[in-house]
């Protein structure tokens, strides 16, 4: 089956969760992702919304973090507060997703402004749970379309830290968890070099070049010598993914 | 204790021009109703505390009732931006609209402060970020292990405004579902309007729910349909169609203007 760009990035970040991973997710691609890896090879994966919905196992793709559905059929549903001190904090959660809309060689997260701060281009929504999700899970996950603009030398706001200035930031800034371990984007897989911490590309998605990869990336993109291309989506991977589609997300694509 | 008032009753007591005016609801249960009494009576000033800013302050941005907005997340979920919001910061429009802006976290750890009475709230968090230098945070030095923790400020409204599915006619309130940091909201603030789908005899206790006893609320309104677009749950579901609608009639200011007209100041909310 054919299959579109956003598609190959869903079911290459869902193949990523494990089953019985607990996942902290944002809307959009990420709650796709998860959502498509439940339906899937990781049925146990538990979904936790920073609604405080813990478990929740929705029928449909929801449009917010808090439709009905997600209370509906999960298996906790705490306060704001508690989730994120009792759960995120607590270190309880596995894996975090993340979307943005600038990353750097860092994975560092710029979801604020675009431009100055005091006078920006573009207000962007802000921080919401990224800072600490990516601060606290026991690592994080990053979705975001690779573009020059979107993968930048210089955030214009550095609003969640990923490895922050390179090896030793996260040590120092106390957060436990391993931080950014995978950048999923349309073109293919960043993951972090284990010395320096700078995301490198490590995985192709199938017809992308490295070139093409390089020539979407806003700093010089390192490749990884043993770079692979990885398995188009089976047909059963799209069916799933095509049947967790909504109105109002067609809507928006 | 508790009163129990009309909508336009309760606003008019409990809120005041230049008050620091708190509206919560993570989604589900946002005070709608309350926020368009508060722009048709023409409340200036105020400084707006939400978490989640979604249509109900890009309303009331959008009409220049707000100075100020505290917040951690200002879009339109699962749709893309919060136009009034964003016309706002990005050209003054229709007033410069100063903000503090924090994580979620951040955010319920300064709420749940505010409920305790303490003076700050406490997580590890905004370390490493250009947040740090952009809002009001600081540091603390734990005196057992010597960990660096950040502070913020406790969140301690004038007024806090939630949506509740029942209230007693004593003034009890009771919600259920996705509680988010109302009952922090509530406890926070010096004053407080609680809005409520129905008035009952006696309120049947859920599981899950949380009950906020009539003597920590000023007033109370039924107002019924109260948290629409947004959902109450066990009375009706999220407008998702109007969420999406809203991109299109919040763009164009001209366009927000005459909706709000007739859907806002020309319209009264179904009052009980």
């Amino acid at each position: 089956m054919s299959y579109r760009p956003d598609e190959m990035m869903a079911v290459a970040a869902s193949r990523r969760l494990a089953d019985g991973m607990s996942c902290f997710v944002g809307i959009g691609l990420p709650s796709t992702a998860a959502n498509l890896a439940r339906r899937t090879h990781a049925p146990g994966c538990v979904l936790v919304y920073e609604s405080g919905t813990i478990g929740a196992k929705p029928v449909h793709l929801p449009l917010s973090i808090g439709d009905g559905e997600l209370a509906e059929t999960a298996d906790a549903v705490v306060s704001v507060p508690e989730i994120f001190g009792y759960w995120l904090q607590a270190g309880r959660i596995d894996v975090g997703f993340l979307g943005a809309a600038q990353i750097d060689r860092f994975g560092n997260l710029n979801s604020t402004v675009i431009g100055d701060y005091d006078s920006p281009r573009v207000r962007l929504p802000g921080a919401g749970g990224a800072p600490e999700i990516a601060a606290s899970c026991g690592q994080t996950f990053v979705m975001l379309k690779q573009t020059p603009r979107t993968f930048v030398e210089r955030l214009d706001f550095r609003t969640t830290v990923g490895f922050g200035d390179g090896p030793g930031s996260r040590e120092e800034l106390g957060f436990p968890g391993a931080g950014m371990t995978a950048v999923v984007t349309d073109h293919g897989v960043l993951e972090p070099d284990p010395a320096s911490t700078e995301l490198v590309l490590t995985t192709l998605h199938p017809g992308v070049s490295a070139d093409e990869a390089r020539a979407a990336t806003g700093w010089e993109l390192r490749v990884a010598h043993d770079v692979r291309t990885g398995e188009p989506p089976t047909d059963a991977e799209l069916e799933a993914l095509r049947s967790l589609r909504t109105i109002e997300e067609d809507v928006r694509v | 204790m508790a009163e129990i008032l009309t909508l336009a009753g309760a606003v008019s007591e409990v809120v005041r021009d230049g008050d620091t005016v708190a509206l919560e609801g993570f989604t589900h249960l946002i005070p709608n109703a309350a926020g368009h009494e508060l722009i048709r009576q023409g409340r200036r000033e105020l400084t707006l505390v939400r978490m989640t800013p979604d249509l109900v302050c890009d309303q009331l941005i959008g009409m220049g009732a707000a100075r100020k907005l505290v917040f951690s997340w200002g879009g339109n979920p699962g749709v893309g931006s919060l136009h009034r919001l964003r016309d706002a910061v990005e050209h003054g429009w229709p007033r410069p609209l100063e903000l503090e802006e924090h994580s979620h976290a951040g955010m319920a750890a300064a709420y749940a402060a505010g409920a305790a009475n303490l003076p700050f709230g406490m997580l590890r968090g905004y370390a490493g970020t250009d947040l740090a230098s952009h809002t009001r945070v600081e540091w603390v030095t734990c005196p057992f292990t010597g960990e660096r923790l950040a502070a913020v400020p406790a969140l301690r409204p004038d007024v806090g405004i939630v949506h509740a599915q029942q209230a007693d006619r004593q003034g009890n309130v009771q919600l259920w579902g996705i509680s988010g940091v109302q009952k922090e909201t509530v406890l926070a603030s010096a004053r407080s309007i609680v809005t409520v789908e129905e008035l009952v005899d006696e309120l049947e206790l859920r599981p899950g729910g949380v009950v906020l006893p009539g003597w920590v609320i000023d007033a109370v309104a039924v107002v019924p349909g109260g948290a629409r677009p947004s959902y109450a749950q066990g009375y009706y579901d999220r407008d998702n169609a109007f969420y999406v609608a809203w991109d299109e009639i919040g763009r164009d200011r001209d366009r927000f203007a005459e909706w709000m007209r007739l859907n806002v100041l020309e319209a009264a909310d179904v009052v009980a």
